[in-house]
């Protein structure tokens, strides 16, 4: 299937370049706004450039490792109103492998590419104190990151089971969240922090691992290991992304034919 | 082979009632179906559009969740084991691509041969078959999306026959073909029901498909079977017998009685006269007319089935 799909999307060769460019493009800027930020301010939140830049590296790194493998899963809602997910269903392979291998984003490669870099950058800049437990995280975090963006890709998903027109609705999470773990979480104030950061767990994907590796006390108040134990948070997202998939997938109307 | 029982899918629609009230209104598409097929059988689904022929095949396939009732294919569940079955079964939607709309069938195929893991030699056995009874040479390379309608269906089929499977389920195979294509796929399917490994079950709207093909037939309206059972049950069912046509040299001699026939119209003053047989054998009565009046011309009509079945789509789609 990998191959049959490098097949059919070499078969429109300038599309293709025009893509691959387009989606390194959102990436690039995504960074930069962090830089324009401490243009204005040298410490936001209580974090300096590098510091900051490190948690941006994390999200960054995390979102498109999730988003080069599952990111198409987006295309489900069309899949569910056109009733093509028939197609899917009567093939004897899942139908989230499928979803994911339909589309196989060759386009976003640089994208990978660059999100690990600015990682890796990050992870420079910082001088960090390099304590095994500390070379493990920093592998750690951006699989645990990925691997909690696509639970939430899976979730902001299957809500076009029960709506079939869910539109934008699923992208506030996913690309949402991507831009709110790109900022110190200390930022963000009120309720808001509340919901996004922790009932939702988007601080575990790029705040507290950051802390743990800059060796940082919590100014929100966390002991020390919340950070260490950070990518843990992808676990019961990835049961609860299950959970709502199966039972979307049972609730799948097809259409009249 | 297949066993359904009671079997009941049940769509929920909002309508519009008022200016923002909406309104759920709660549809049985399907109403409590039993159907039993067996191993090498070839059962014609029929019924009316929205009748529930295409939400019983894919709560036979595993694509839908049945509201209520038992569903058995091949021994297994069809939702929870949906993986274990689509290897058994092969599907082909009339409607629907199976293909990838950018490669050559021939790439298909081999990517299909990778999914269902079917062993190369036994591949190439079956995709020689299919090439030779379907005459897929001449397009094999040609990207599906150039293919026409007729190609891409006898694309359609071969790719739900690679895997060997089990049973095949064909929703509307021959919609929208041309008399040429459909015959293809009708003498492909023929020849593949006559080898009795493949069990088919196929809906349609060319009731030609029907008989031609099966020798059952169930007929579904408003979601309830409404028959089941082979095309002369039908026919016996709702009175529709062969015809049998004369036209005569000279008028109809009247009181003629003839054996197993009824006279059921005269016309052209007792030039052209038709009888309704009631037997399977028009020769006693053939012979005793042509004892008893001088014919001209003869015919034996069939009983036209399209007409059977809109009678039925009527009384089903009628008072509920």
């Amino acid at each position: 299937m990998v191959a049959g799909k490098f097949r059919s999307v070499t078969s429109y060769r300038a599309s293709f370049t025009f893509e691959v460019l387009g989606n390194l493009g959102s990436t690039v800027l995504d960074v930069l706004t962090v830089f324009v930020l401490f243009r204005a301010a040298t410490v936001v939140g209580g974090f300096t450039l590098a510091e900051a830049v490190l948690m941006t590296g994390l999200a960054v790194a995390g979102f498109v490792l999730c988003d080069a493998v599952v990111g198409n899963i987006d295309d489900l809602k069309k899949y569910v109103r056109s009733g093509t997910l028939d197609t899917i269903l009567l093939r004897p392979l899942g139908v989230l492998p499928q979803l994911v291998f339909l589309d196989l984003p060759i386009r976003k490669v640089l994208r990978v590419a660059f999100g690990l870099t600015v990682y890796g950058v990050a992870l420079r800049a910082n001088h960090l104190d390099w304590t095994p437990p500390r070379v493990l995280l920093a592998v750690l975090a951006p699989l645990g990151g990925a691997v909690f963006f696509g639970a939430i890709f899976v979730l902001s998903a299957s809500v076009a089971f029960w709506w079939v027109d869910s539109g934008e609705l699923g992208n506030g999470f996913t690309y949402g969240g991507r831009d709110f773990t790109a900022y110190p979480v200390s930022v963000y104030g009120g309720w808001f922090r509340d919901l996004f950061a922790y009932a939702l767990g988007f601080a575990f994907v790029s705040y507290q691992p950051a802390l743990a590796l800059l060796g940082r006390g919590d100014p929100l108040g966390l002991p020390a290991w919340a950070g260490f134990a950070a990518p843990l948070v992808c676990l019961p997202a990835t049961l609860v992304a299950a959970l709502v998939w199966r039972s979307g997938v049972r609730h799948y109307r097809s259409t009249g034919s | 082979m297949i066993r359904i029982e009671n079997v009941r899918k049940d769509f929920t629609v909002r309508v519009k009632a008022g200016r923002l009230r909406r309104e759920k209104r709660v549809i049985p598409a399907v109403d409590g179906v039993t159907l039993t097929i067996e191993a090498g059988e070839m059962v014609g689904y029929i019924g009316p559009n929205g009748a529930g022929k295409s939400t019983t095949l894919k709560m036979l396939t595993g694509v839908l969740a049945p509201s209520a009732g038992e569903v058995s294919v091949c021994g297994l569940r069809p939702v929870p084991q949906r993986t274990r079955l689509a290897l058994r079964i092969g599907v082909v939607f009339g409607q629907r691509s199976q293909l990838w709309w950018d490669l050559p069938l021939r790439e298909s195929f081999g990517l299909l041969r990778h999914i269902y893991r079917v062993p190369p030699a036994e591949h190439d056995a079956r995709l020689r078959r299919c090439r030779a009874l379907l005459g897929l040479d001449e397009f094999l390379d040609t990207p599906v999306r150039q293919l026409s309608l007729g190609q891409r269906m006898r694309g359609e089929l071969t790719a739900a026959l690679l895997h060997g499977p089990e049973i095949l389920f064909l929703d509307e195979p021959t919609i929208g073909l041309d008399v040429v294509s459909k015959q293809a796929v009708r003498s492909f399917l023929g020849e593949l029901g006559r080898t009795g490994d493949v069990t088919l079950v196929l809906t349609t709207h060319d009731l030609a498909d029907i008989e031609r093909l099966c020798r059952r037939l169930v007929v579904i309206g408003r979601g309830r079977v409404v028959h089941d059972g082979t095309i002369e049950a039908l026919h016996a069912r709702y009175g529709s017998r062969r015809r049998l046509v004369v036209d005569l040299e000279t008028p109809l001699p009247t009181g003629l009685v003839l054996p197993g026939a009824s006279l059921t119209s005269v016309e052209a003053d007792g030039h052209r006269v038709t009888f309704a047989l009631e037997e399977s054998s028009a020769g006693a009565a053939v012979a005793a007319l042509v004892a008893a009046a001088p014919v001209r011309d003869l015919s034996v009509v069939e009983p036209d089935i399209e007409d059977v079945v809109a009678r039925l789509y009527a009384g089903a789609s009628g008072a509920p």
